[in-house]
């Protein structure tokens, strides 16, 4: 039987270490929704979302109620709509009338985001796939919660340089037209280097066309409880420090497991992975950051941080593969600047730059993420950024992403305010030197020599 | 068996143990195990039940007991099994 003291545990996570399950995630193919007309095909792709994920809801809900688990949010995503869209699309208007389909459908299910506006083009564009890359900017100022994702690079295939060159110019004008609201748009839009066909977090995710037709996906988080953990090997050797996290990371999985199970069988959909990522959010003592101050660091950003950063994330997919039978998605740790209030300070202080941010994404589970820049940064140097991304990604085999805001009207110095789970951040400085000639080349960088494993 | 937790915290008063075990009596719900301790006169009590007799669903058995816990001032909550089980036992 369970003991008192295992009980206690589990229970102080939840209510002072705020562990949660970031969000279930039901994956919907709209392969089956592909047609030539425009109406019909938005016809079809609201009515799939609302008959699959019609109870994701509130089936989320009684799982919460069950368990004493907070379930933070239920989302869908989609098969990339360049592809679904690709036969029926002729301009970006038609392109733009699919994300407000998603918009209303996801709506109508009560999920909080949806996402699949996407592209993967790791290798180079179809037409509808640069149709749908360039009708990003008015799909995200024109709908609330859609999110969208594009793939410009892999290991197996290197990277599309003129997708990297296209996207810093979209960035751009996707800011533009969300300046009003400090540039939000720019926050449901993520550049991906090996992005992974079945991550649950947004803005990031998508169902792969090599996933099944519905799928639920999981990510648990629970950052505090690491920092907690942590908190009580203070002084102790590194072996401790390990062991620790490995052990929370499994406890916190294996909540992630159990809900997952619970989803799949209520709602009759296959059960496909945990995403064990540590997410945080703004919320005090949900930090990322506060795990690596709590590892010894004064303060995140100092010198040894990207070695601190690299044991966690390393330490929490020793302790979730164990917990879990599918472990997918990012898996590790995130570092967003504005959603982490250990992150925020450090930023505002000037002890994390954008450099070390660089330094620490080829370590962490993703990239350069909800990053405030300054709304005059040029779109090359947004392409620069991200190519030095995707080349982390690349080389390393990792996934790696860019979700920088240039904040238009706004500089150094200056806040910018997104609300809600996407927190607020300082306007971070970038490096003025120019890029322009060297993303302005065009073509593609050839996949890397370790590519070659056949 | 179909075991959830129950956990009461809050203020000690007269009656605490009584009105829960009359609530899960009258429900069908059977007590397995009862641990109760007073720290700095704030009461903890945690209550392992069976509920497979019970015809109500875990929703409404937590709703209830919530709705039992204000009016004595006290903060009750009904977990499934399952979590702790999950998060402890390999």
């Amino acid at each position: 039987m369970i003991d008192l003291h295992e009980i206690l545990e589990t229970n102080k996570m939840i209510s002072h270490d705020l562990l949660d399950v970031r969000t279930i995630t039901m994956g919907i193919s709209l392969l089956d929704c592909i047609d030539s007309d425009p109406d019909r095909l938005c016809k079809k792709i609201y009515n799939k979302i609302v008959r699959c994920a019609g109870r994701l809801v509130e089936t989320g809900e009684i799982i919460s109620h069950n368990y004493g688990i907070p379930i933070v949010n239920k989302r869908v995503s989609v098969t990339p709509i360049s592809l679904v869209g690709a036969v029926a699309c002729r301009t970006t208007e038609d392109f733009v009338n699919i994300a407000k389909t998603l918009d209303r459908a996801a709506e109508k299910v009560g999920i909080n985001f949806i996402g699949g506006y996407s592209a993967l083009v790791s290798k180079g564009m179809t037409p509808a796939e640069r149709l749908l890359i360039e009708s990003i900017p008015q799909a995200l100022a024109q709908t609330n919660i859609v999110c969208s994702s594009v793939n410009v690079g892999s290991t197996r295939t290197g990277i599309d340089m003129d997708a990297v060159r296209l996207m810093g110019t979209i960035i751009k004008k996707t800011a533009e037209l969300t300046r009003d609201r400090d540039s939000l748009g720019c926050a449901k839009l993520v550049v991906f280097c090996n992005a992974p066909d079945d991550n649950p977090f947004m803005a990031g995710a998508f169902h792969g066309v090599t996933e099944g037709d519905t799928v639920i996906n999981v990510g648990v988080s629970g950052p505090g409880v690491v920092r907690s953990a942590i908190a009580n090997v203070k002084g102790e050797s590194f072996e401790v420090l390990c062991e620790t996290v490995k052990r929370t990371a499994f406890k916190v999985t294996r909540v992630g497991q159990l809900v997952a199970k619970e989803a799949s069988a209520m709602l009759g959909v296959p059960f496909g992975i945990v995403d064990l990522s540590l997410a945080p959010t703004p919320a005090v003592g949900d930090s990322v950051a506060d795990i690596l101050e709590e590892m010894g660091l004064e303060q995140v950003g100092a010198p040894g941080t990207t070695a601190a950063l690299a044991i966690l994330n390393d330490q929490v997919k020793k302790g979730g593969v164990m917990a879990s039978s599918y472990v997918g998605g990012l898996s590790g740790a995130f570092i967003p600047v504005s959603e982490d209030r250990g992150m925020i300070n450090a930023a505002e202080k000037g002890v994390l730059t954008l450099e070390k941010l660089e330094a620490m994404t080829c370590v962490c589970s993703v990239g350069l993420d909800m990053i405030a820049i300054p709304g005059d940064t040029p779109d090359t140097t947004i392409s620069g950024i991200i190519a030095d991304e995707a080349a982390i990604g690349m080389i390393n085999q990792k996934t790696t992403a860019v979700r920088v805001i240039p904040v238009i009207g706004k500089k150094v110095g200056d806040k910018a305010e997104f609300g809600g789970l996407l927190g607020w951040a300082p306007i971070m400085p970038v490096n003025k030197a120019s890029c322009a000639d060297f993303v302005s080349r065009g073509g593609r960088i050839p996949a890397p020599i370790h590519s070659f494993k056949n | 068996m179909d075991k959830i937790i129950i956990t009461v915290v809050g203020k000690d008063r007269v009656g605490i143990i009584a009105k829960v075990c009359i609530y899960l009596s009258e429900n069908n719900i059977n007590i397995l195990d009862i641990s109760q301790t007073i720290v700095s006169g704030y009461f903890n009590m945690i209550v392992i039940a069976d509920m497979t007799a019970c015809e109500k669903s875990y929703e409404t058995v937590d709703d209830e007991l919530a709705a039992l816990g204000r009016d004595m001032g006290l903060v009750i909550t009904a977990q499934r099994e399952g979590i702790f089980t999950a998060m402890h036992r390999i």
